[in-house]
């Protein structure tokens, strides 16, 4: 097994040195979290089966935005009977873990389906002060904090590509596009975090 | 660029839908008793409608779901959005248009048009947002 997880390549691997040096510290950062396990769940929140796997994950979310979980487990709402959970690398049943072998079990013969999705997507996280402002640069949603609130997670469009936007924190944002928009996604962060590297202009 | 509401997401950009061409095209009850003529009119015709038209819309980069939407293809002007399997809403204009219908201007009536609908003159179900944007969609 540990061979298998040791030839393992995540999608943005060959933009890490990029990412390392074309991040500003205490201004703009963006770095990869490889390998996160993800789960798609397709299941009626309010159906026995709903509450079962809510049982599992810590809760389903009940509105667009909404992210439910606890700890390291979240639940990220992606319609009204679809929702993706992500959980850190070890949860996944390959290396240890058993989130994926949970859920069908609490999704059990009901409608309704687990898909274990973690080589969908991976995770960047865009982080700093001017994080916004990098987003801001593609996204047509109104990330102002009043509007966009920590603990939110949409699915939107960032560089005419569907991601997922998670804000985890005040400065702090979790991306997760499809594996292969990742070399375009991460280059384009690059470049659009490229002026916070310079002083600003007054 | 059209800001369409989405009923689970609320406003986002039009390039995060798909359109799904008219709406409320029912499916033929006893499809193998009709002619090739009449399933080729179910299949592929469609009505042109120049004023308020019913569509399909999919929030594709969103929450997936389907919707319906009142939208004028003359102005664009979005009138109503409703789940599927609604039926179309009857939109009342508030006021008369302020551009008379013309003789001999295009109108959808008769047997292409909704039933109980009055004729769909550009205008006639958008009093007010016409005037600016007329001359693009004429």
């Amino acid at each position: 097994m540990n061979s298998v997880r040791g030839a393992r390549r995540s999608p943005a691997e060959h933009l890490a040195d990029a990412f390392t040096s074309g991040s500003v510290p205490g201004t703009v950062t963006i770095t990869e979290i490889p390998y996160q396990a993800m789960v798609g769940v397709r299941v009626d929140r309010a159906s026995d089966a709903g509450a079962r796997v809510a049982s599992v994950t810590g809760g389903l979310p009940a509105a667009c935005g909404e992210v439910t979980g606890t700890g390291s487990v979240h639940t990220l709402w992606l319609g009204p009977t679809e929702f993706m959970v992500v959980a850190p690398e070890e949860a996944h049943d390959s290396l240890g873990g058993s989130l994926v072998s949970d859920l069908t079990t609490a999704l059990g013969n009901d409608a309704g389906q687990v898909v274990d999705l973690s080589a969908n997507r991976t995770t960047f996280e865009l982080s700093g002060s001017h994080a916004r402002a990098v987003l801001e640069k593609t996204c047509a949603l109104d990330l102002h904090p009043r509007v966009f609130k920590a603990g939110t997670a949409v699915s939107t469009e960032l560089a005419h590509i569907p991601v997922m936007l998670w804000k985890t924190s005040a400065e702090s944002y979790r991306i997760f596009p499809r594996a292969s928009f990742a070399d375009f996604l991460g280059r384009w962060i690059l470049d659009a975090m490229r002026e916070y590297a310079s002083p600003e202009v007054p | 660029m059209l800001l369409i509401s989405c009923p689970n997401c609320g406003p986002r950009d039009e390039t995060e839908f798909h359109y799904g061409g008219q709406a409320h095209v029912a499916y033929p009850e006893s499809p193998n008793d009709l002619t090739d003529r009449e399933w080729a009119e179910y299949l592929f015709y469609r009505e042109n409608t120049k004023g308020t038209f019913a569509e399909r819309w999919v929030h594709s980069t969103g929450c997936r779901q389907w919707f319906n939407m009142l939208r004028d293809t003359v102005s664009y002007e979005i009138h109503s959005i409703y789940g599927m399997g609604q039926p179309r809403p009857d939109i009342k204009s508030t006021g008369q248009s302020s551009e008379p219908t013309q003789p001999g201007e295009f109108t959808q009536a008769g047997e292409f048009g909704q039933a109980g609908e009055p004729g769909l003159a550009p205008g006639a179900a958008s009093p007010t947002a016409t005037t600016p944007i007329s001359s693009e969609g004429v």
